[in-house]
């Protein structure tokens, strides 16, 4: 290397820039990681707000509360935040502080890059939610934006369109940098089998962002220049098709249900092996499995639209390509059981939450695969069963396997170890609640409530209103997790290196906490 | 995989966030310029973007100049606009997908042909419409018009834009030979022919409009044509903007045999807008 770069390198061996523009200029992953985090755990409560109006509204038959304009806004805006604002920046916080970490890289590869990417999110959600005290309120068509409805919004809508490509820009800027780091930073020696399968799953993940990112920019410029621009693309008068918007949207809205959920295997792919103080069962297949499963997200879009008419073959493409999906996620479910098997298991907080992934994913997985048969998909179809399924793997999958991880690394950001009594409180009481919002949504949907409606018919009145207490419940225990999480930042006991007894992986061979630069020099054990 | 002894890490990166301010005021002007607003505040995101984007590459243009980066850093950047026109591609797809959706799809069912209540929805909504493309729909949204040949302008920009491919590589040949004087004069013609390209798609632009009553607004066949052309045309003039700031390096006596990352990425852009360009050729004026 050159002086210059020796000069750099020098450099490097400070800490953290001095002030509050360490955190605005920042380059480091460890810091980037953190704004991620905090960004998507504030987001998490603004996103959690808006449900709480929606089952406010709907713990009793009529309209008490709110307009139905804003309860549709509320519904499309609490989706848009939960998605785009709570579990993507999540995943990516964890990427960047654990990716470098895990495969003894000393950064992420492109670490200005890095920065844009997460100081793009806070403007952009500024510019979505600023939306909501714009003339004629909040988007209000549903997060998916279906043509022609969402061209009849007010003035958010371009802001809305806009917000999503400002998003997108973040978002394939960060995965080209995963890529990126995974390729070019690996410790020497490391071969792609040997990466812990948080790095493989965040691989896969990247590669989805990257395909279809720009295909939803493509769709709601599409949106865009048929509001503004007088093309047809969604207007049969002119030879085009409304049905064609929900194609190019499903096309990128199907791998970015697998965005919101790989990420999750991976981490529960780290955590059952330590707390069951076994090596993970089938890692191999595991890897193959992800991969099998990014493949076939692409070949089932059109199973979210049984219902808009397609051609019978059509149909039955869907159906059976998006049953094939049950395979690989059986593999990997029968390997995280086959994992525990006859392990010395205990039950901290991460594992709780694990095995509470475990049990309600599949939950949603198997509801999911009824919603997959087309003829029953038509009874089921925008009812509050596709609510239900839907809420068990976002909330129990993704957002669980979020709380998992930040409990299981806490200690390794923060060097002190959490609240054990607290944390096993947040879990079963997030737990209990969450069961009793979304478990009753099963049963109205199946009665035939409808979605998205702020008002029902008096036969779903009593589910409702157990939802609605569950939904309050399920918010407010979140405080929990806010005091458990700054309680640690704060102090408490103090974290070995290792944390965890039967912890495997190379973020565990830094001290806790991690400084503030790690693995300057490669580590040697792969060479 | 490169193995380091030690690794090149930036500090303070002070450019993203002034990118950052300058999306959002672009985007919250053109979003009120749309709604009725001035073009004012969109013009400043705009000018501040142009100031990012020259600053921040400025500043790594210096670095790589000063010899800051390893070999590992190199390969970064490479993978980095590997992926990331992959994801143009991506995004072209989508309109692509558009067109074959329409044409395979929307035309004939809207005319009656194919299964279930294509026929039924023929007879009630769109009676009388028989589907052939070029086609601005049963309502002849847009009024009636000729579509564009690929006889004349089209072929012309064909032959220019493949042209600009082959200049592009001789000077890609040159700098791998060190011959920096060859790859400016050959890069200045690439330039040149991307640039005649523009012109030129621009004057098709003005024929569409003045004489074949072509607009953005002649339903889906006019849609169709110009997002894809237009889209196409725009990443034309950034490509050629790149290449010309890569001559204009080279005039500098940046480059060199073994270091010329920012020339390969350029023109690993020029030749993607190439392949987007025939794709285009094919499927929207010939077929």
């Amino acid at each position: 290397m050159s002086t210059a770069a020796a000069g750099h390198h020098d450099h490097d061996d400070h800490g953290p820039a001095k002030g509050w523009t360490r955190w605005l200029y920042t380059t480091n992953h460890k810091d980037i990681g953190t704004l991620y985090l905090l960004f998507s755990l504030v987001m998490f409560f603004i996103g959690g707000g808006m449900a709480l109006i929606i089952r406010a509204e709907l713990f009793q038959p009529g309209l008490q509360l709110v307009d139905p304009l804003f309860f549709n806004s509320m519904t499309t805006m609490h989706a848009l935040v939960m998605i785009f604002g709570v579990v993507m920046p999540a995943f990516v916080g964890l990427a960047n502080w654990m990716i470098p970490m895990m495969i003894g890289g000393p950064d992420m590869a492109l670490p200005r890059l890095n920065n844009w990417s997460f100081w793009i999110m806070p403007f952009a959600f500024l510019l979505l939610l600023s939306t909501l005290f714009m003339e004629g309120g909040g988007p209000a068509g549903g997060w998916t934006l279906y043509a022609p409805l969402s061209l009849q919004g007010g003035d958010s809508f371009a802001f809305v369109i806009f917000s999503i490509h400002f998003m997108g820009i973040s978002s394939v800027m960060g995965s080209i940098n995963i890529v990126a780091t995974i390729f070019n930073m690996r410790a020497p020696g490391m071969t792609l089998m040997q990466m812990p399968l948080f790095v493989w799953t965040w691989l896969i993940t990247a590669y989805l962002l990257i395909a279809v990112i720009p295909v939803l920019a493509g769709a709601v410029t599409m949106l865009l220049t048929d509001r503004f621009f007088g093309t047809s693309f969604f207007n049969a008068a002119g030879g085009g098709d409304p049905v064609m918007y929900q194609h190019i949207f499903w096309f990128f809205g199907h791998p970015e249900v697998y965005i919101l959920i790989l990420p999750a295997f991976g981490i529960i792919s780290s955590i059952i092996p330590t707390f069951a103080r076994k090596p993970l069962f089938g890692y191999a297949s595991m890897v193959y499995a992800t991969g099998s499963i990014a493949f076939l997200s692409f070949i089932v879009w059109a199973h979210h639209m049984f219902t808009v008419g397609m051609p019978l073959a059509g149909e039955m493409f869907f159906m059976f390509a998006t049953m094939m999906i049950s395979v690989p996620t059986g593999v990997k479910v029968f390997n995280w059981i086959a994992t525990m098997w006859r392990g010395s298991m205990t039950f901290e907080t991460p594992m709780l939450f694990a095995i509470g992934f475990l049990v309600m994913f599949t939950i949603g997985g198997l509801s999911g695969l009824m919603l997959a048969i087309t003829p029953a998909d038509i009874q089921y179809h925008d009812t509050y069963f596709v609510v239900a399924h839907f809420h068990y793997v976002l909330v129990p999958g993704a957002i669980y396997s979020i709380m998992a991880a930040t409990y299981y690394w806490l200690p390794k950001w923060t060097g002190n170890m959490y609240d054990e009594k607290w944390g096993k409180i947040h879990f079963w009481v997030s737990t209990v609640f969450l069961n009793v919002l979304f478990f009753p949504m099963h049963f109205v949907g199946l009665a035939g409530m409808p979605r998205r409606i702020p008002d029902y018919s008096l036969q779903f009145a009593d589910w409702n209103a157990v939802a609605s207490i569950g939904a309050f419940g399920f918010g407010f225990s979140q405080l929990i997790f806010v005091y458990v999480i700054f309680k640690c930042i704060k102090g408490g006991e103090k974290a070995t290196s290792e944390v965890w007894e039967g912890a495997d992986g190379l973020e565990w061979t830094v001290p806790s906490p991690a400084p503030y630069h790690t693995f300057e020099k490669p580590p040697a054990q792969f060479s | 995989m490169s193995s380091p002894s030690s690794y090149y890490i930036p500090h303070e990166a002070k450019w993203p966030i002034v990118g950052s301010i300058a999306l959002f005021t672009f985007f919250a002007g053109f979003a009120s310029l749309l709604n009725g607003g001035s073009w004012y505040l969109m013009a400043v995101g705009a000018a501040i973007l142009v100031y990012m984007m020259v600053g921040w590459f400025g500043e790594v243009i210096a670095e790589s100049e000063n010899g800051t980066y390893s070999a590992q850093v190199d390969v970064s950047f490479r993978m980095a606009m590997m992926w990331f026109i992959f994801s143009e591609v991506m995004f072209f797809g989508a309109f692509f997908g558009a067109l074959f959706y329409a044409r395979t799809f929307s035309g004939p069912w809207l005319s009656g042909i194919g299964e279930g209540g294509a026929s039924a929805t023929n007879a009630v909504l769109w009676s009388g419409f028989d589907y052939v493309w070029p086609t601005n729909g049963p309502q002849k949204v847009g009024g009636s018009y000729e579509p564009m040949s690929w006889l004349g302008l089209p072929l012309i920009n064909t032959a220019l834009l493949l042209t600009s491919g082959v200049t592009c590589t001789i000077a890609h040949h040159a700098i791998k030979h060190g011959d920096r004087a060859k790859m400016v004069k050959f890069l200045l013609a690439t330039c040149v022919l991307g640039f005649l390209f523009v012109g030129l798609q621009i004057l098709e632009y003005w024929e569409a409009y003045a004489h074949l009553n072509l607009k953005m607004t002649t339903g889906i066949y006019g849609s169709t044509f110009f997002l894809l052309t237009g889209f196409h045309g725009f990443h034309v003039c950034m490509g050629a903007i790149i290449l010309l700031i890569v001559m204009f390096r080279g005039t500098r006596k940046h480059f060199s045999a073994t270091n010329h990352f920012a020339f390969e990425a350029a023109a690993w852009y020029w030749h993607f807008v190439d392949v987007v360009w025939l794709g285009l050729f094919i499927f929207v004026y010939i077929l």
